[in-house]
């Protein structure tokens, strides 16, 4: 390995590092967009100390617990507090065979970590107390979400097995939507969400923030997607950009015709979530699809969206107001189960082992989560009051107002 | 002199401003109401649920004219406001018993 292509391959890291930096922008705006204007700056400070707690949650623990190195065994290894850098070039060039350095590992996968609970945030948006969310959020970035993961990017007992991941469609978005899942049962829907003259529309506030969140992710998931390559490898960076658009699109053209077969609207929520669906989807297999299976897991992905926000929406009555259990739990299982079924790792064999790593991260992810928002409901409560909810969480909670005017 | 109150839809309001305008009415004041009753709003669907509002938009035009131009102008604005539909709107049309115009103090008919 030469210094010249150690400083490419570093470089592209780094680059791709910033990219899943604005993707927490692009959450902020997105869900920023799908509330109402009375619940806008409580949003933003969700998601601006979620990133706060990300990165200093995986300094202290989250980074040691998730790459354990030679400390772990099958469910669980710890490689101390803190970040300790190797000596010489075993930090360098040596790291990871000339592909990144440490600290490029570490900022790397610490813009990952909170990704997970920025998926919390907004299907738990316009009801929880704050300090009882951001309890939360420490606790599932600080533990939950590095110890699930170390099963098989940390090359725990799922690794073993064979289970693929490329890069998080079950460890970063699925856990997240379990994550979600758990808190929305505990939590329980917006005042005015189900009523006595049945199931009222909540709509958000602005649709230009919202497109401008999705255009954002979209921008951030090259980065993503294309960091996870783990190198600058010229064939596996293009091929993932190209799988990533793709799914996309057709994520987009799935849930377009769904939601007019459905609704009979061009409903630009669904579009939008569409989108991130198709992302999502393409996630776990991103390297390993050609370009026509990225369109078809995309597509499907786009289907799956309309259908399923409905499902909970109506059949399971859970308030999810920004659809993130439907994109990042439903469409990270479809994404995970993909492997099997599509591209160069495709087989039954391969399905069966992709399912266990669903089921697993699955029970894990969501008991813990429940247990845990249950846990904090007892000891600090975890929704508003009605009156709070009324007059909405940014005069009730921040003395401030998103729009003055 | 009368106070002719128009409550028309809002879909409705360039076809009966010019109307108006071809028979020389050239000044109203127009505010926006709210329907609230038995008829619902329309209904449209975010997300897969019912998006009803509560309640109907219109627009209500106030225009103050002497007493021989009010048939003129009423019969101008049900017809250029008409779609036949349930919510077309209605006309109410009061006495007024005193008007001031401000700029130039002229009192009732010429302040008209």
């Amino acid at each position: 390995m030469n210094e010249a292509l150690f400083t490419a391959n570093n470089l592209w890291i780094l680059v791709a590092t910033i990219l899943v930096f604005i993707m927490h922008l692009g959450f902020a705006s997105l869900e920023s967009g799908f509330v109402r204007r009375k619940n806008t700056v409580n949003i933003l400070f969700k998601n601006s100390m979620i990133i706060a707690i990300g990165l200093l949650t995986y300094f202290i623990c989250g980074f040691n617990l998730m790459y354990p190195g030679e400390t772990a065994t099958g469910f669980f290894g710890f490689a101390g507090f803190g970040l300790s850098l190797p000596d010489g070039d075993a930090g360098g060039i040596a790291y990871a065979d000339g592909a990144y350095a440490y600290y490029t590992d570490f900022i790397f996968q610490a813009m990952f970590a909170a990704t997970g609970a920025t998926i919390v945030s907004g299907a738990v948006a316009e009801r929880i107390k704050l300090n009882s969310f951001l309890v939360f959020t420490i606790i599932f970035v600080a533990l939950i979400y590095p110890i699930a993961g170390m099963w098989k990017w940390g090359g725990g007992w799922l690794d073993a097995r064979g289970f693929y991941d490329f890069a998080g469609s079950t460890l970063v978005h699925s856990v997240g939507g379990w994550g979600a899942l758990a808190c929305i049962m505990v939590l329980g829907p917006r005042k005015g969400k189900y009523t006595s003259k049945g199931i009222q529309a909540i709509p958000g506030h602005s649709m230009p923030l919202a497109t401008l969140g999705v255009f954002l992710l979209w921008f951030g998931w090259f980065g993503f997607n294309g960091g996870s390559v783990l190198s600058a490898d010229p064939m596996g960076v293009s091929l993932v950009f190209v799988t990533t658009s793709l799914a996309a699109a057709g994520g987009a053209v799935g849930a377009f015709f769904t939601s007019y077969a459905m609704f009979k609207s061009h409903d630009l929520s669904m579009v939008l979530n569409g989108i991130l669906g198709g992302l999502v989807g393409i996630t776990a297999g991103a390297d390993l699809m050609s370009p026509m299976a990225s369109i078809i897991i995309g597509l499907i992905a786009g289907i799956i969206i309309p259908l399923s926000v409905v499902f909970f929406d109506r059949t399971l009555k859970l308030d999810d107001p920004v659809g993130a259990t439907s994109v990042h739990l439903v469409c990270g299982i479809w994404g995970t189960l993909a492997v099997g079924i599509f591209g160069s790792m495709a087989g039954g064999g391969q399905f069966i082992t992709q399912l266990i790593g669903v089921l697993a991260y699955g029970v894990f992810t969501f008991v813990l989560s429940y247990l845990l928002i249950t846990v904090i409901k007892a000891a600090m409560g975890v929704r508003v009051t009605e009156e709070e909810e009324i007059k909405g969480l940014d005069l009730a909670e921040h003395d401030m107002e998103a729009y003055t005017m | 002199m009368k106070k002719i109150e128009a409550i028309i839809r809002t879909t409705k309001f360039e076809a009966v401003r010019d109307a108006l305008a071809r028979i020389g009415v050239n000044f109203f004041s127009l505010k926006d109401v709210k329907g609230y009753g038995l008829q619902k709003g329309e209904v449209h669907t975010y997300r897969g649920a019912d998006l009803g509002a509560d309640y109907i938009p219109r627009l209500q035009m106030d225009i103050v004219t002497s007493d021989e131009k009010v048939e003129e102008i009423m019969t101008t604005i049900e017809q250029a406001g008409r779609t036949g539909n349930v919510g077309d709107g209605k006309i109410f049309v009061y006495d007024i018993e005193r008007v001031v115009r401000i700029r130039t103090g002229e009192r009732d008919k010429d302040a008209v």
